[in-house]
Parts: structure tokens; C-alpha cells; sequence
């Protein structure tokens, strides 16, 4: 499992290198973010929920049955989209609600 | 980059990691003192240690028609008896204030129109845990006698004549060495993920249900230090979704499905219902040629697929990817499996020997969360507990005559040592071997001599004894390191401090002549329970080698106090 950043949406402010608790992103020299060290990620997502612009999109490795699906999130307030991609098909999205509890 | 530059930093209470544990015991110490506290926190404590990406629910919880006392009566039974029950009895006590203080503090929890909270099970609450850490490190941040240096890695105590003067930490991005000057230190890193060689060990070696940025620094920096350990051979090993490692609980409680065989077989009762005999039972079916084992979720309903999707989302993303990608749990049931080895405190009982104070036998060093042994069960809410214990007792520690005169400490003489040191790591042309190399070396070993995935978590005296031989020499190869850059060098110390803990865990092994949990600590030399061994096994550093010490059962009522 590791994470991918579109250079394009990145506007290099530095949030997902601060945040990652590996250190595992650093900034290049013309300010975007490159993952570094991709196969040390936990996935925790952390540099997905700090990124303001939806920049970065983690995935499952192969050896764990990844498909080459992406996802990614958009925030909103209290509302958090999940945007799945998956190849050839539609993108889906699954919002979560930061006031409402988990079910389960 | 070889050259460091040093800073001296002063404190009345130095916390070592700011996780839950760190967090919160900031929290405690601010809000009754004026005592200047620092945290040093590796990563960022916004999102560090284990609950980075969020917990799924608050799992030590006192709910309707349960006691205190029924709380420490579970823990200690799954514990078969190795327990500490005056740390059980004093953390169950707080466990519902914590809970409510976290409320306080922003957490949402599942309500009943009566206003209790929505139970998952016995001992479990519902809530939105996904910015949890967030929530503690906003309310941490407003606090202005608490300093906070992230990108800040313990690697040493300074330590002597058993009393804590300190620590020295490295600057993970930057090439700074500090020196902390410390009256007090609280010891919060965590637990140790990456001794053992994890479920897919390719390009998703991280993918483990530990942090894998939780490498034991505190634990290890106390064991060189001399401080007396406890419990390490009661390894954790969670019962995870196969591959992306993610939770099971949130299934087998929400949804209630059971563990089943591929002939559609229950099995989870055959072997008991305890922590590691949920593990046992899928591991002795696999063996059986039963595999593989599953969660039985096929046909629950859409709306129950839709909410456990959600529920992974806040905390495990991973497994709700996966089942768009390979199908959802009402079509396909949950294939389980088990993790490797970890060294926690938190979920099991292995770490730093404490009184009830939560001292370590380093005076004023204290330890909490899961660096702190003898307490399993305590999750997120007995970590707070735990870690509002230890701040009042770190108060108390202040206000008497306990705090040591550090003049007796030459401080510029252990920065110059440290100075040379990490800068030989940093100057060091690169050798044959990467610290990658050494880190899969100790793995390998541990994996197929210490009891690892390899072996079904099975070892013997045989196979202890080559790992033992292999681990020390691997420790010499590892001085000669090369650090290109300051996370080269964390990544060193994190590899010296697992290799350490390495050591320490297969004394243990070896010293516990029992089976007293099933793959936890399963000792093929001596497959069954011996009521002779209903004793804690503890460990030391005497003279360069590992002295194991057994000390008697402390139950609940009890005061600890260190004595010898």
C-alpha cells in the first residue's frame, strides 16, 4: 500500500511532509511533494486528509491484491468524500460525516 | 551532511512521544501544574503512534451491568493470570472518565436516546474515531506551559546512579543533537512493531496493524539504561483481514459473524473465546488443512455493507478499497489470518517493570501507555488512564524532595560523546550491508528461530539459541552503518532499538518454561500451562547481559512500590 501525488493539483505547501509519520515525503526542489520511500507507507492516510487540494490518492500494493484502484478524498466541513477510481469504470463515492459515530 | 549542530533544551517534564499516551498526559500534567513540560515526538503528534489513522472504537469501557472489578477479572482471565492487578484495578477506575473527558475534548460517541452511550460489546463504545489524535493534539496545542518538538527522536536516556537526568534526541529532518535536561522524564513511544518479519514482506511490508514507525525507542533506551522489564514473552499477535491487516473486531461485533472454516465449519468456540485462542483457532485449522478461515459475513445486508464501509474508512481505509475492488462481505465472507509478533503494552503485558505509581525502577522515570507492562487491555481510554496516573504522580514526584541536583551531571561531556557518535554514523562511507539489509537479517531470524508467521508462532530452546547468536552479531555488523542523511540515522536507531529489544524478547522466551497462551508464547519445548511458572518474568541489564528475574503475582488491592 502506497500513495500517489498528482505534481499538477500540487501547490507544494509542505502539509503532507510535515504530517506523514515517517517522514517518508519530501519536497522537491521546485516545491512538490515526491513520495520518497513508498514502500515504507502504513497507509494511514494521514497526507490524504492535510492536502488541500486532493492532491495525493493512496492504493493497495499488488502483493496485497491491489487492482490499480485509486483513492482519494475531498473535504468539505464535517463531510469527507471518499472518491474511489478504479480502471474502466465510474468513479464512486462514499461521504463520511466527522459528527456522526461509527455504526459498528 | 556530517556535521551536527548541538542544543541544549531545559524542562521540569520531559514526555517522550507524543501519542495518545504523551498527549494526554501533557494534558494532565498542565491543567493541575505550572511545571514546564516538553514533548519530543518523532513524527508530528497531529497524526502519530498507533492511532495515526484513527481507532475504530473505545474498547475498555465499564457498560451497564459490568463493575471495575468484572473489567479486571476479563483482562486478568485472558491474561491467564499475568497480570498486574493493582495497574488493572487503578486504570479500570478511570476508564469511563476518560471516555467522557475525550467527549469533552471533541471525540463523537454513539448516543442512546437516554444519553448513555450506544455499547458495540461488553466492554466497547461506539465512536467517530478517525481524528482522534487530532483532537488531542489541538487541545495540547493550547496549552502554554507545554513545548512540542516534533521531528524530535529519543535516542538515549541520560541516566546515573539509577536516577533520570534526561535524554538525548535527534532532529529527524535537520541535523540537530539535543540534549534534554530533565527533572522528570515520562516514557510514551510506544510499542515495538518490525522485530519480526510481517505478512507480506515484498513491497507491502508496512501493511502491519502495529505503527510501523513504532520501533520500541523508549523501551530500548530504558533497557540500556538498566531498567527492569517486564512480561515481553506475552507477544500481541492480532487476528487481522487477510492482506490489507485491517480490524475484525468492527465485523465480528457489528455485524456478529462468527469465525468459520472453509467447510463452513464454526470453529471459534472449539478453541475458546480468549485473545490468543481466537488467533490459535485459526491457526490449528489452517495446519488441519481447514484453510482458510473466515469471517462469516455472506449475505448481511446493503445497508450493513454501506456502514461497514463507512466504519473502515475511519480507521483502515485499506479494506474498504479492497472490497471494491475485489467484492463486498455480503457476497464474499472475510478471509482472516495472523500478524506477526509485537511487543506492546497496551493489547498485552510486555514492557517497562512499574510500580503503581507508574515509576519505572529508574527513579524518576515513568512510563505509561505502551511502553508501561503489566496492564493488558488498556486500549485508548487505559492508556489515558494510565498516563493521568502518571501525571499525578509526577506532580507528587516534583513536590517532594524526590528530584535529583543534576550537577552531579557533566552535560557538555555527553553531548560531545553523543556529538562524535551520530556524526561517525554520519561520516561512515557506505559498507557492503544497508540498514535495510540488517533489518531483514534480524526479521528472517526472529521470523524463523523466535517464532514468527514461519513457524506458526511455534519456538524451542534450539532455535532461541540461534537466533540469540544471530541478533548480537547483527547488532556488532549494525555499528558500522553508514547515515546519508538524519532519517538514514533515525532508521539506524530505530534498528539498534528493535535489535535490543530482540535480545531482551528471547531471554524471555526462554525463561518462561510454559505454554501458558497459545501462540502468544507458544514454547514447543514445554507445550502446556505449569502453575510453577504463575510468576511474572521480568529482565535486567547487569554487567552487559540480560538477567532474567521472577517476581511473584501482584493482585489487585495491592500497592507496588520498588524495593530491590
Amino acid at each position: 500500500m502506497s500513495i500517489l501525488i498528482d505534481r499538477q493539483q500540487c501547490v507544494g505547501c509542505g502539509k503532507c511532509s510535515d504530517i506523514c509519520p515517517g517522514s517518508l515525503i519530501k519536497t522537491a526542489p521546485d516545491k512538490k511533494a515526491v513520495i520518497v520511500y513508498p514502500r515504507d507507507c502504513w497507509g494511514c492516510t494521514a497526507c490524504l486528509k492535510e492536502c488541500p487540494t486532493g492532491a495525493i490518492s493512496f492504493y493497495l500494493g499488488a502483493d496485497i491484491g491491489g487492482q490499480g484502484s485509486c483513492m482519494n478524498i475531498e473535504k468539505n466541513g464535517y463531510i469527507t468524500k471518499w472518491i474511489i477510481r478504479q480502471p474502466d469504470k465510474e468513479p464512486i463515492t462514499i461521504e463520511t460525516d466527522s459528527r456522526t459515530a461509527n455504526k459498528y | 551532511m556530517d556535521k551536527l549542530i548541538l542544543q541544549y533544551l531545559h524542562t521540569d517534564v520531559l514526555i517522550a512521544g507524543g501519542g495518545t499516551a504523551g498527549c494526554y498526559a501533557a494534558l494532565n500534567l498542565a491543567r493541575n501544574t505550572k511545571l514546564h513540560i516538553l514533548i519530543a515526538e518523532k513524527a508530528h503528534i497531529k497524526r502519530s503512534g498507533c492511532l495515526a489513522a484513527g481507532v475504530n472504537a473505545l474498547n475498555a469501557y465499564i457498560t451497564k451491568n459490568h463493575t471495575v472489578d468484572s473489567y479486571v477479572d476479563y483482562a486478568e482471565h485472558d491474561a491467564a493470570g499475568i497480570a498486574r492487578g493493582d495497574l488493572l484495578f487503578t486504570m479500570s477506575q478511570r476508564l469511563n472518565d476518560c471516555a467522557a473527558d475525550l467527549e469533552r475534548l471533541g471525540l463523537v460517541i454513539l448516543k442512546n436516546p437516554d444519553g448513555s452511550y450506544v455499547e458495540r460489546g461488553p466492554r466497547n463504545i461506539k465512536i467517530n474515531g478517525e481524528n482522534i489524535k487530532p483532537i488531542l493534539a489541538a487541545a495540547v496545542s493550547k496549552l502554554p506551559s507545554v513545548e512540542v518538538y516534533n521531528h524530535t527522536s529519543i535516542i538515549d536516556f541520560i541516566v546515573k546512579n539509577n536516577t533520570i537526568y534526561g535524554a538525548v534526541a535527534v532532529n529527524v529532518l535537520k541535523p540537530i543533537l539535543y540534549i534534554i535536561k530533565a527533572k522528570t522524564v515520562l516514557c510514551c513511544t510506544g510499542g515495538a512493531s518490525g522485530i519480526y518479519r510481517s505478512n507480506n514482506p515484498g513491497f507491502s511490508r508496512h501493511k502491519m496493524w502495529y505503527c510501523p514507525f513504532n520501533t520500541g525507542a523508549g523501551m530500548a533506551a530504558g533497557m540500556r539504561s538498566g531498567a527492569e522489564m517486564t512480561t515481553l514473552e506475552m507477544r500481541f499477535i492480532a487476528l487481522r483481514c487477510k492482506d490489507t491487516i485491517a480490524p475484525t473486531g468492527t465485523i465480528a461485533q457489528g455485524v456478529g459473524a462468527r469465525q468459520i472454516n472453509s467447510r463452513g465449519e464454526i470453529y471459534e468456540k472449539k478453541y475458546g473465546m480468549e485473545t490468543s485462542n481466537r488467533l490459535y483457532g485459526t491457526v490449528e485449522e489452517i495446519i488441519a488443512g481447514n484453510g482458510p478461515c473466515y469471517l462469516q459475513t455472506k449475505g448481511i445486508s446493503p445497508e450493513q455493507v454501506l456502514d461497514l464501509k463507512k466504519a473502515y474508512l475511519n480507521m483502515a481505509p485499506a479494506q474498504t478499497l479492497r472490497w471494491l475492488e475485489q467484492g463486498t462481505p455480503d457476497h464474499n465472507n472475510v478471509e482472516i489470518e495472523g500478524t506477526e509478533p509485537y511487543i506492546v503494552g497496551g493489547h498485552a503485558a510486555a514492557g517497562f517493570w512499574i510500580s503503581t505509581k507508574r515509576q519505572t525502577t529508574i527513579k524518576g522515570l515513568f512510563a505509561a501507555g505502551d511502553t508501561a507492562g503489566g496492564c493488558p487491555q488498556k486500549y485508548v481510554t487505559g492508556t489515558m488512564a494510565e498516563a493521568a496516573i502518571a501525571a499525578e504522580n509526577i506532580i507528587k514526584y516534583h513536590q517532594s524532595s524526590a528530584v535529583s541536583d543534576d550537577n552531579i551531571i557533566n552535560f557538555t561531556q555527553i553531548a560531545q560523546y553523543y556529538q562524535q557518535k551520530e556524526e561517525k554514523y554520519l561520516t561512515a562511507a557506505p559498507g557492503i550491508f544497508t540498514i535495510q539489509d540488517i533489518e531483514d537479517a534480524m526479521q528472517k531470524n526472529m521470523d524463523n528461530y523466535a517464532g514468527g508467521i514461519k513457524t506458526n508462532y511455534k519456538y524451542n530452546s534450539a532455535g532461541l539459541t540461534i537466533a540469540c547468536k544471530a541478533i548480537v552479531k547483527l547488532y556488532e555488523t549494525a555499528q558500522s552503518l553508514s547515515a546519508g542523511n538524519m532519517r538514514e540515522l533515525t532508521l539506524i536507531h530505530e534498528l539498534l532499538d528493535r535489535l535490543t529489544i530482540c535480545r531482551f524478547l528471547i531471554k524471555h522466551l526462554e525463561a518462561r518454561q510454559e505454554t501458558r497462551w497459545h501462540s502468544f508464547a507458544e514454547n514447543s519445548d514445554y507445550p502446556t500451562i505449569d502453575n510453577s511458572f504463575y510468576k511474572y518474568v521480568n529482565s535486567r541489564l547487569e554487567n552487559g547481559t540480560v538477567k532474567i528475574i521472577y517476581r511473584p503475582i501482584i493482585k489487585r488491592g495491592e500497592y507496588y512500590e520498588h524495593t530491590n
